[in-house]
């Protein structure tokens, strides 16, 4: 599997995404500047690292989506290449309309730093594969623009067709209130495109892939999508 | 010429920032305050006196870069003529 790392102005996440990537996991990774291109088939994995591109100026992503880089994004989203946005490449994602809905201000306008339980809502995507569905894990959350929102008949589509992939819960796996750190609808913490291959969420997977680091939840994340693209290549050598 | 583009957020979208203003507005004594809505200005400097064709460029980049269309709605309004 060859994986691809963005770097844009202001990506402060790119580092650990490529360490976890290449040394964590021991995958072919390369870094990626935002001014340059490539060709659809370079990269399996093209990962859109947290950060503040551009300063969060105007809105968070709202620049960075008119990167070149996201030309070839898309295009490699189109023929099922999978893109991972975190944090501040899931705003990205969502400014470049590759997912639905918009990211605003944390409800309490504070900026977000800490560990969150989250519960896997759908396992049946290439990033989730390896999670138990309902099961409930610990990742890290660190922005101040993580509040999701969708209109009603949005919502409603991303519930009809299980894009809805993580929600933030408590520990026990309840959905509330209290367990929602930013005032994201329906407690959203990550969300995915109608085909399956885009994921957006706001916690840092790479930030909990070693047990050293306190979690290694966010681990299999990456070896859902390893083994995904096993898979796929195994199909594809039959064939 | 000189364009100003307000841009806020939609009904129905919460506005934590307005909000908040609110509240502070009410704690200092003005009760009358119902509602406060946070929003964003622009003014653009444009090398045209075309006020049609400018107005359409305007919305063009409304959409595109200055409002998030599913959050946000804007208004252009033309202010100064200069030549």
């Amino acid at each position: 599997m060859k994986c691809g790392v963005v770097t844009f102005p202001g990506s402060n996440c790119d580092q650990d995404c490529y360490h976890v990537l290449k040394s964590v996991m021991g995958q072919s990774t390369d870094m990626i500047f935002h001014k340059d291109t490539f060709f659809d088939d370079d990269f399996d994995l093209i990962v859109l690292p947290g950060g503040f591109s551009y300063g969060d100026y105007l809105r968070p992503g709202a620049i960075a989506r008119f990167s070149p880089v996201m030309k070839s994004v898309k295009k490699a989203a189109k023929i099922g290449k999978l893109v991972l946005g975190i944090c501040n490449g899931f705003q990205i994602l969502v400014e470049a309309n590759l997912l639905p809905g918009a990211l605003l201000k944390n409800i309490d306008l504070k900026f977000h730093c800490h560990d969150v339980y989250i519960k896997v809502m759908n396992n049946d995507s290439p990033f989730t594969a390896l999670y138990e569905k309902g099961e409930v894990v610990k990742m890290n959350i660190a922005h101040a623009d993580g509040n999701y929102y969708a209109d009603n008949e949005t919502l409603d589509e991303l519930e009809q067709n299980s894009q809805i992939v993580f929600c933030y819960c408590d520990e026990r796996g309840e959905i509330n209130e209290n367990s929602n750190p930013n005032g994201s609808v329906k407690n959203i913490a990550g969300i995915c495109n109608v085909e399956g291959n885009i994921l957006g969420l706001m916690p840092h997977p790479e930030r909990c892939s070693e047990e050293i680091l306190g979690s290694a939840d966010g681990k299999r994340i990456f070896e859902s999508i390893i083994t995904y693209f096993e898979r796929r290549y195994a199909c594809d050598s039959r064939n | 010429m000189k364009v100003k583009v307000e841009v806020f957020f939609k009904e129905g979208v919460l506005d934590p920032q307005g909000k908040t203003v609110k509240n502070a507005l009410q704690h200092l004594g003005y009760d009358e305050v119902d509602d406060v809505r946070v929003g964003k200005v622009f003014t653009l400097s444009l090398k045209t006196s075309d006020r049609e064709a400018a107005r359409k460029r305007v919305a063009q980049m409304c959409e595109k870069l200055l409002s998030n269309p599913v959050v946000e709605t804007y208004s252009i309004d033309t202010v100064e003529e200069t030549r």
